[in-house]
């Protein structure tokens, strides 16, 4: 279908440009390792403490690892008018609004995927089961569908770097609830039946954000 | 809304709000297991409800505006979301005057006042959005954009917490039936303030559009 | 309404009718009216602010117009706006390439949103003279190089309307050469519409000429009855000097 081939082109062209430059994925993990060492001072080492706050600590991480990640989106397209060049393609506004989500989906992931051993190791905990990266994955998309919309609007004000945190940590609240007990539950041994729910709340918001995102970018990106 | 209409309305809602304090104060008798305290209930709830309208009221507006465009339709989101917030956080504070004496804290994580924090904060993210934008038209477009995004999260928000909060039960603020004098008094209470709201907005609206005008007028002299 | 340049015969390539653009009541453009037929070129001056960037941005699609039509090639911007897209090429002070890439993914990227064949970017590569570099990454092009590379990105999907901002602004002397030299030269017939501050190289280019002041089209002359110097006088009689 064209508009998956066009999507793809985007996404494709933000993968190569992050390929290269590896600038975000580099700094978004230092930051992330940073982030878990200071956790680590502010928690104390004591194993029942650390299991505790550890899906709190791993989903702050993520959120703020995530709004980094975003802001770069579209500060690339801002250079040399790039977003112009885009809006003149004989491509939908929603074309720009998918491949840029998956883009941003993509680069979240690896970065989580990458920590996701790291936090492992440093605190001794199973973090690597099918059930967490089901529930990384879902946080995710929730992150990027809302971000990349809120990421487009705040490329274009004045204060940049404020806007993204402002206005997203607060909407995505729940996946954030969503991915800590649910990641808390499965560290202590419960099944998909009984995280279900939260994957169902986390779930529901990716929809309802992408639908929404989908239809409301085009006033975000056009003037 | 003429001054006409205006002015029929500030005295009626003077009147409703005197009969309110009236029933709120000495009418109502005072409830057994709170006891004094408890008569902020009258006041918590209206707030709540007239927070949420507000909400709505930004949410349907946002969505007329993107679609007709019409500034006029910006001038009542904002105007609406202003109101929304003071309403909010007076809410927030009511839940937290309730909270000292019965439970001994300023603040309890308990689901409706959780979900109103961060409800508070989306709305107060809408005002911050407007502050950050100075081009009117966009501003009102990621404006609108934001407090569509807003309203249709707070349900999802307000699932969240409530599944969040009932693995740990904390202090309620308030559950149980209700008597008919309070239901009486909680009902005058919420016409009270729900004239109370009318008024603020139009006269907050009255406000936007005057500048609007007003900044009409100075770019034809320029 | 201008409509000098119409010849019966030939199609209007570019129809505005009663254009408004208005930022925060300020109206950047006024109820521009103007028609530009098939392979005309017209150049638009006019002072800082005037509107001309204005202009070309909604003519590009880039920016909506608060009210007004245009057509071109008698398709509505608004109702078809990818089938008028194909047939616009931009040129502006930025050259929309992404630095990290190379020229040639940067032409690649743009040839799949435009759905044009891969050969075509080894063609437009010879045609600005640039093969050589084709594999380079733009970050390490100087910015002459990169230039030619955003004509090529321009002109990569064949349009047949260019819409040029301020050219003189984003490229260099050798570079504007080489542009107007394909633009000129090419056998197919293009509607140029420029933007430009250039007084002299603006009507050397041009067919027609038209002033756009605070928004408005405060005068209009075809090229064959005006000299530079009749044009400056023209020019700084509307704008009392103003640059």
């Amino acid at each position: 279908m064209n508009f998956w081939r066009k999507v793809w082109a985007i996404t494709w062209k933000d993968i190569i440009s992050e390929f290269r430059a590896r600038e975000i994925i580099i700094s978004v993990l230092v930051f992330v390792l940073l982030v878990i060492i200071i956790f680590n001072f502010a928690f104390g080492a004591g194993v029942e403490v650390i299991k505790i706050a550890a899906p709190g600590m791993l989903w702050v991480t993520f959120a703020f690892a995530g709004v980094l990640s975003l802001n770069r989106s579209f500060i690339l397209e801002k250079e040399e008018g790039c977003l112009e060049g885009l809006m003149a393609a004989p491509i939908s506004r929603e074309i720009i609004y998918t491949g840029k989500t998956l883009s941003s989906l993509g680069f979240m992931l690896v970065v989580e995927l990458i920590a996701l051993p790291i936090f492992a190791l440093l605190f001794n905990l199973n973090l690597l089961t099918f059930e967490i990266v089901t529930i990384t994955f879902l946080s995710t998309l929730g992150f990027a569908a809302c971000g990349t919309l809120f990421s487009a609007m705040a490329v274009k004000t004045k204060a940049r770097e404020l806007v993204l945190p402002v206005l997203f940590l607060p909407l995505v609240v729940p996946v954030i609830i969503g991915a800590v007990k649910a990641t808390g539950m499965v560290l202590s041994g419960q099944t998909w039946a009984e995280i279900a729910n939260w994957l169902i709340i986390i779930g529901s918001f990716d929809i309802i954000f992408l639908v929404i995102s989908f239809w409301v970018f085009r006033f975000v990106i056009e003037e | 809304m003429n001054v006409d209409k205006l002015k029929v309305l500030t005295v009626a809602g003077c009147l409703v709000m005197i009969a309110a304090l009236y029933m709120i104060f000495v009418y109502v008798p005072t409830e057994a297991n709170m006891g004094v305290v408890q008569r902020i209930f009258y006041f918590h709830v209206p707030l709540a409800w007239l927070a949420f309208v507000a909400f709505f009221i930004v949410f349907i507006c946002s969505i007329f505006f993107l679609i007709k465009k019409d500034l006029k339709w910006d001038r009542v989101a904002s105007s609406s979301a202003e109101v929304g917030v003071i309403f909010t956080t007076l809410f927030l504070a009511s839940g937290s005057i309730w909270a000292k004496p019965i439970w001994g804290v300023w603040w309890t994580w308990e689901p409706r006042l959780t979900a109103a924090l961060v409800l508070w904060i989306i709305y107060i993210a809408y005002l911050l959005i407007r502050l950050y934008v100075t081009n009117k038209e966009q501003r009102a477009r990621f404006a609108a954009v934001v407090g569509i995004a807003g309203f249709v999260d707070v349900p999802i928000v307000a699932l969240a917490i409530t599944l969040w909060r009932t693995e740990h039960p904390s202090p309620v603020i308030f559950e149980g039936g209700l008597a008919p004098s309070m239901l009486y008094t909680l009902l005058v209470s919420i016409a009270a303030f729900s004239i109370l709201f009318t008024i603020l907005l139009l006269q907050k609206l009255a406000n936007n559009t005057l500048e609007s005008d007003i900044n009409k007028l100075k770019e034809k002299i320029k | 309404m201008s409509d000098l340049g119409r010849d019966p015969l030939n199609k209007i390539s570019i129809e505005i009718k009663d254009l408004y653009k208005t930022f925060d009541e300020n109206a950047a453009l006024n109820g521009i009216s103007l028609r530009v037929t098939e392979g005309e070129s017209l150049t638009i001056f006019g002072p800082n602010g005037a509107g001309k960037t204005t202009l070309i941005k909604i003519l590009a699609t880039i920016m909506n117009p608060s009210s007004g039509s245009i057509l071109i090639d008698g398709l509505s911007i608004r109702d078809q706006p990818d089938k008028v897209r194909r047939k616009l090429g931009i040129v502006s002070h930025n050259t929309f390439l992404y630095q990290n890439l190379s020229a040639f993914e940067n032409l690649d990227f743009y040839r799949k949103l435009y759905d044009i064949p891969k050969e075509r970017i080894y063609e437009i590569s010879a045609l600005i003279g640039m093969q050589s570099r084709l594999y380079d990454n733009v970050s390490t092009l100087s910015r002459g190089m990169q230039q030619r590379f955003s004509i090529a990105r321009a002109l990569l999907h064949n349009p047949s309307i260019i819409l040029l901002d301020e050219p003189e602004t984003g490229l260099d002397q050798e570079a504007l050469e080489l542009l107007w030299g394909i633009l000129k030269n090419g056998e197919q017939k293009r509607t140029i519409v420029t933007a430009t501050h250039n007084l002299s190289r603006g009507l050397e280019t041009s067919d027609r000429v038209l002033i756009l002041v605070k928004g408005g089209i405060v005068y209009e002359g075809q090229k064959q009855k005006l000299d530079i110097n009749k044009l400056t006088q023209i020019y700084q009689g509307h704008t009392g000097g103003a640059k």
